[in-house]
């Protein structure tokens, strides 16, 4: 609004205020989908990070070749039966496990080759080949680094009984905050971010345009409510939304799944608000931007809701991706909340932590608000 | 019925193409995607800190810190002063673990009698944290290795050769993007489809359609031809981009990707057109596509492999289409898989894409009396 008219006294402002918060919220409570996407969506994402998807392999398919069965390779072969992450076909003749390899069928094929046992009586070059399906870089990753671990303690303990031991190094791991390096608990608590996402930017960018595409939103304007009065109005009933459906997400984390709980509840939620500072203010400035429903579905599918999968640090790592996508993970806002609550979760209050990602998700927030309102204004101007 | 038909497809395409920011939207955001997303979703762990706390000032505690800090998984390896340094610091998220050294650590392994190692992680990043651990062990028995190897016994190493199959040197874009393909495919074939009954609903030209002498079936295959089209662009747009940009290996035969593709984004549309029959606002048809692209995406075998859920799991993937269509991409893309066996993905395609199809039909045809 360019020029506003007297201000009004505070009464009536708070009155016509509150006329346009149950406005929304009745909207809101009407439309079976916002329910389902803040109630139903977050069961079914929990309950897929849950239990679904699962970043520790265990059991991978693998197949195994003997080539020359002794006692010696047999010995080996029990390592790779009794190890949890492969689940082993055995066989004696590779080329019906390189078919299967092409097919998909199996992950990995390892070879012990027909001189392995000569070789390692020898003291030659014993060797194991494993062949893995690069198709899939993440598994074959996996398979290669299992496999030679089954293979060097195997050596190992060869060795030990042989009494050549050389001098080892016993690497004793610790890990801290989740022992059991369980993937749920890290997915957990990262998927509620998701969940926030679709509520904050995604919900509230479609109902939005869907305002200004059937131009109810110029009808508004030509009330005296002004453009922060508007904004705020649109925003208070999703941020009640999301808040509830973070409640929703904290009590199946922690019930249903067991995700330990270190830090307090008052920080979870402080941490939660300031994420739906950006994520609605990106919202409105979807909207506002694109003023119809299915562009301002793909601009938040494609600036939130893959950023928040992708470039957050949810599955994949920061640190591993090219510089200039570092740079652009900076203003994504669940960036900053992820690791927070993770930390929540898992670690406990880490307030320096938590304020610095507070400080970023305000400050990116600010800039959204700031972009809506201004486009906001230009538009009817 | 050809004439009325190829209007309504026109109709259908211009609906979504007609709007200069709709086609920019249809073009740019899956490039963007392609660009940006191939290259960030990485489960490889590069470029990562770590600590050293060295309680040890001899030899081979200088050796394994310089190995660490040669090795390309790590950036940076931070002298830790105290432990309660490393306590910040991996709380504050800037390492993502640390290696204490005891003070008798050079000692131990020179006597040959064997030395201990702490490795701290953090947990909060389980599977960077696994890695690393990993890769740290390897390092720490090389170091092992070679001290062995100055003293005087050498027992039987056992190599392992490894052999990477269709992806040599395990470029990540070259998984990556083949999957890209069917995910692309997925996202504008339901979206599109999604949207398009429940756009005119909204809109009221839903009436008009049903007093127009369009037939049912006709007015079904208008709506789903279109979407159909669109997702082949796509298709196409990005085994181009596979094929130029990325260099991503074509070994298997291409028309059959093409072939899968169609019964694909048919059973997609399918899904689809079942969402928007049922939703009465656009708002709806899009929060109902959600619902099912995401579960249909982590349920795919993309990130994380089907035979790691849960047994009780697994079966719920095999409705999924873009399951049999991520195997047909991978397959054709490097693995150079047979006709027949892309035949035999194809055919649980087929399957779901008539079920899906009639679903949406059924619920159409209820929606229109």
């Amino acid at each position: 609004m360019k020029t506003s008219p007297a201000p009004p006294s505070g009464g009536s402002r708070a009155m016509r205020f509150f006329a346009l918060v149950r406005k929304e919220t009745l909207q809101v409570m009407r439309d079976p989908s916002s329910i389902m996407i803040a109630f139903v969506l977050p069961v079914i994402l929990l309950f897929i990070f849950g239990y679904g998807v699962s970043l520790d392999a265990y059991s991978t398919r693998i197949s195994l070749v003997d080539e020359n069965p002794t006692q010696l390779s047999k010995d080996l072969a029990a390592s790779f039966i009794h190890s949890r992450y492969f689940a082993v076909t055995l066989g004696s003749d590779r080329r019906p496990f390189e078919d299967a390899l092409i097919a998909g069928r199996t992950r990995g094929v390892v070879v012990i080759p027909a001189t392995f046992t000569a070789d390692f009586a020898a003291a030659g070059n014993p060797s194991v080949q494993v062949i893995v399906d690069g198709a899939d870089t993440n598994t074959a990753n996996f398979v290669q680094n299992y496999a030679a671990g089954v293979v060097n303690t195997w050596a190992a303990g060869r060795r030990a009984e042989l009494g050549g031991a050389a001098p080892t190094i016993d690497v004793q791991q610790r890990v801290w905050f989740n022992a059991a390096l369980a993937s749920r608990n890290f997915l957990v608590p990262g998927s509620i971010a998701i969940v926030m996402t679709l509520i904050g930017t995604m919900l509230t960018s479609l109902v939005v345009a869907r305002e200004w595409e059937r131009g109810t939103m110029e009808a508004i304007m030509a009330t005296p409510v002004t453009a922060i009065e508007l904004l705020a109005s649109k925003v208070l009933p999703y941020f009640i939304l999301g808040m509830t459906s973070a409640t929703l997400c904290l009590a199946l984390a922690v019930w249903l799944f067991g995700v330990p709980f270190h830090g307090s509840v008052g920080a979870f939620y402080l941490l939660a608000a300031s994420f739906l500072v950006p994520a609605l203010g990106q919202g409105l400035l979807i909207s506002a931007a694109t003023k119809n429903q299915f562009l301002a579905s793909q601009a938040a599918l494609i600036s939130a809701f893959l950023p928040s999968f992708l470039l957050s640090g949810f599955l994949f790592e920061i640190d591993s991706m090219p510089t200039a996508i570092q740079w652009l993970t900076l203003i994504v806002p669940a960036r900053y909340l992820i690791p927070s609550l993770q930390s929540v979760f898992l670690a406990g209050d880490v307030w320096p932590l938590f304020l610095q990602d507070i400080a970023a998700m305000l400050a990116i927030g600010a800039v959204f608000f700031l972009g809506a309102a201004r486009t906001t204004r230009k538009r009817i101007a | 019925m050809w004439g009325r038909l190829k209007a309504l497809i026109v109709k259908e395409l211009l609906a979504v193409l007609r709007d200069p920011k709709s086609r920019t939207i249809i073009i740019v955001p899956p490039l963007i995607q392609l660009l940006v997303f191939s290259y960030a979703a990485t489960l490889e762990v590069k470029n990562v800190d770590l600590l050293a706390l060295n309680h040890d000032s001899g030899h081979w505690s200088q050796e394994l810190i310089e190995r660490i800090e040669g090795a390309p998984t790590f950036r940076h390896v931070t002298i830790a002063e105290s432990e309660a340094q490393v306590r910040r610091t991996i709380d504050m998220r800037q390492a993502i673990g640390a290696v204490v050294i005891g003070p008798t650590f050079s000692r131990d392994i020179a006597s040959g009698a064997g030395a201990d190692l702490q490795v701290i992680l953090d947990g909060r990043r389980s599977n960077a944290a696994q890695i690393v651990g990993g890769y740290l062990d390897e390092i720490a028995q090389g170091v092992a290795q070679d001290a062995a190897a100055s003293g005087a016994r050498a027992p039987p190493q056992v190599t392992i050769a490894a052999r990477n199959w269709f992806n040599p040197n395990l470029t990540y874009q070259w998984f990556l993007v083949p999957n890209l393909i069917a995910l692309i495919a997925l996202l504008i074939g339901l979206l599109v489809t999604a949207l398009s009954v429940a756009r005119e609903r909204e809109l009221g030209t839903f009436d008009q359609l049903m007093v127009s002498p369009l037939r049912v079936h006709e007015v079904l295959i208008g709506k789903v031809l279109p979407p159909i089209l669109i997702g082949l662009f796509h298709i196409t747009l990005y085994v181009l981009a596979a094929i130029f940009m990325f260099h991503v290996p074509l070994r298997g035969p291409l028309p059959m990707l093409y072939v899968a593709g169609l019964v694909y984004l048919a059973a997609v549309a399918g899904v689809g057109l079942f969402i928007s029959s049922l939703s009465m606002t656009q708002q709806q048809a899009i929060l109902g596509a959600f619902l099912f692209l995401v579960p249909a995406t982590l349920l795919s075998g993309f990130a994380t492999p089907i035979e790691n859920m849960p047994t009780w799991l697994q079966p719920a993937t095999a409705i999924n289409p873009l399951r049999y269509f991520l195997v047909v991409v991978r397959g054709v893309f490097l693995r150079d898989m047979s006709i027949g066996e892309i035949l035999s993905q194809t055919l649980p395609l087929v399957l779901i894409a008539s079920v899906t199809l009639t679903a949406a039909a059924w619920l159409f045809r209820r929606r229109m009396e």
